[in-house]
């Protein structure tokens, strides 16, 4: 293998072991940041040695020992070693005496799972907690993530450090939550998956209409929590929204990067393993409760569309109902703005706009675009092109995302063109 | 991005039936591959006598049931990833065969992993829309 062939597979490597490495090491020396450098050591030793070496048979475990070596010359050095012992001994019971990092790969899905609270603890903000989930759990480096979020990396690094020390103040501790702490934890975990989905499907600013990166990392990391709480109906209906509306990314984007809109696409290029995969989880999530929370009725909504041939086969009335049933679980402005645009395809465009009109003081929608855009679009069914041409305009200038402000301009100037009459 | 891996090999095999171990070290590492995000589907192959090979040659299309006699290696199983990088495939169809070779002494067979087509990663000779 040439160094450089070696350097991928290392970093491949890294990439599928990173996460239960930091989760591994997080439970044995109880500090995150501390965790994450011993982790960093084992990356730098396998890139130094497996280029001449070759790639171990068990490199999860060679990176483990590479880990445990570190951490036990850093506490001698500090003259801490008893803390390390005392906090294994406190983790694997009383009759450890040498640390067993290489047994903590057994622990991988409890590890991972309380890694993923850690990520979302109450004293982060959002940001915080997207950040560190995406570097910790999702194993992206700093210069990645930053490329996501259209950012610095040395922004990235000091957001990574700031986390790192709250969670240190806050002196948050690094058991899994129980009961309803558990529950709390869990639903702040799955909101912040959702966050870096939404990111990735609709980016609110910068001159590309989705960020698939980070769409992948969020399914990924949805696929990810299903295996750890397979018994949670909101995961599986979290996993099941991200997989539909995923299957969609490729029609979504024209050849020139430009949107295109559900109805406008090419239903052939949708993505069918995801679409099957998302249809498996929402029947998961419907095998363990007949009260389907808002993750999982969002996704039954996509499901409407995923199971449409064609736009005319979808079930306007299912959708429109679904989203009063999300409206009843505490749905927001947003929510009553889809439903209206499903009233307007089920029972026809004046339907959706009573509906548009009652919503439109709503603080909310305040400078949404998609109020302005909704509304010109059953204006224009409605066959009122003046009043609908001013609504597209009207969006054109709230939206911040140039492809969705062009194809807004683009549809009111259709409308200017039409003959009057 | 999108891998389908198919494991192949003689068939009949000359190592013999799979040994039970080796379902059960799979198992553990379709549930690693689950954990980590990059397994969306896999499975194994019946033999091909429970098979069809349908061609299309001299403009007839016809049907032959299997076992398929003509071919020597024959895939014995698939598996659909999702990776971020084509050494993470590589790695992941590594593992795959170290279970083979620790499991089922005398296998000898080979992986091949072939990258789905997508929008990222367009086929060089096929029409875009």
């Amino acid at each position: 293998m040439t160094e450089e062939t070696t350097r991928a597979a290392v970093e491949a490597v890294w990439r599928l072991e990173s996460t239960r490495l930091v989760a591994g090491l997080v439970r044995i020396v109880r500090d995150v940041g501390l965790a994450e450098d011993l982790a960093q050591d084992a990356l730098v030793a396998a890139l130094d040695t497996w280029p001449r070496a070759g790639i171990p048979d068990r490199p999860a475990a060679w990176l483990m020992t590479i880990a445990k070596r570190r951490a036990v010359d850093l506490y001698r050095r500090h003259e801490r070693r008893d803390v390390l012992y005392e906090a294994i001994a406190r983790d694997r019971g009383a009759d450890v005496v040498e640390p067993d990092f290489a047994a903590a790969v057994d622990h991988v899905e409890d590890d991972v799972l309380r890694l993923m609270f850690v990520c979302c603890h109450p004293s982060l903000t959002a940001e915080a907690r997207t950040t560190l989930t995406l570097k910790l759990v999702g194993g992206l480096s700093s210069r990645e993530i930053a490329r996501a979020y259209l950012t610095s990396e040395a922004t990235i690094t000091q957001r990574v450090v700031r986390a790192k020390r709250t969670l240190a103040e806050a002196g948050a501790a690094l058991d899994e939550p129980v009961g309803a702490e558990r529950a709390a934890r869990l639903a702040a975990v799955l909101g912040v998956v959702y966050l870096l989905f939404n990111e990735g499907y609709s980016a609110t600013e910068g001159s590309d209409w989705t960020r698939p990166d980070l769409c992948a990392e969020a399914v990924r990391l949805g696929r990810i929590l299903t295996t750890l709480v397979p018994d949670e109906p909101e995961v599986h209906g979290l996993s099941a929204l991200m997989e539909l509306q995923s299957s969609r990314l490729r029609a979504r984007v024209g050849p020139d990067g430009e949107p295109v809109l559900l109805a406008d696409q090419d239903r052939t290029r949708w993505d069918h393993a995801r679409i099957r995969r998302g249809l498996d989880a929402l029947d998961r999530s419907a095998q363990l409760t007949r009260q389907p929370g808002p993750y999982a009725l969002q996704a039954a909504i996509a499901a409407c569309h995923a199971r449409a041939a064609r736009p005319e086969d979808t079930d306007w009335a299912a959708v429109a109902d679904l989203y009063e049933r999300l409206g009843r679980l505490g749905g927001t402005a947003v929510t009553e703005l889809n439903r209206a645009v499903a009233l307007g395809m089920a029972y026809g465009p004046a339907a959706g706009l009573t509906l548009v009109d009652q919503i439109a003081g709503e603080p909310a929608l305040k400078g949404y675009h998609l109020l302005p855009s909704v509304r010109g679009d059953l204006l224009e069914r409605l066959g009122r092109p003046d009043e609908a041409r001013a609504e597209f305009e009207r969006a054109a200038e709230l939206t911040r995302n140039d492809r969705e402000r062009r194809l807004l301009l683009e549809r009111a100037a259709a409308l200017s063109r039409l003959p009057r009459g | 991005m999108r891998f389908v891996s198919f494991i192949r090999s003689d068939e009949p095999n000359p190592a013999g039936p799979p040994p039970p171990e080796l379902f059960q070290a799979v198992g553990d590492l379709a549930q690693e591959m689950s954990v980590s995000g990059s397994l969306v589907d896999m499975g194994g192959l019946l033999p091909s006598s429970a098979g069809a090979i349908v061609s299309l040659v001299d403009g007839r299309i016809s049907a032959v049931d299997g076992p398929f006699a003509e071919a020597k290696e024959l895939i014995g199983g698939f598996a659909m990833l999702d990776v971020r990088s084509r050494e993470e495939a590589v790695e992941l169809a590594r593992r795959m065969l170290r279970l083979h070779q620790q499991h089922w002494p005398g296998w000898a067979g080979s992986i091949e992993l072939r990258q789905v087509e997508d929008a990222d990663h367009p086929h060089p000779d096929l029409p875009r829309t």
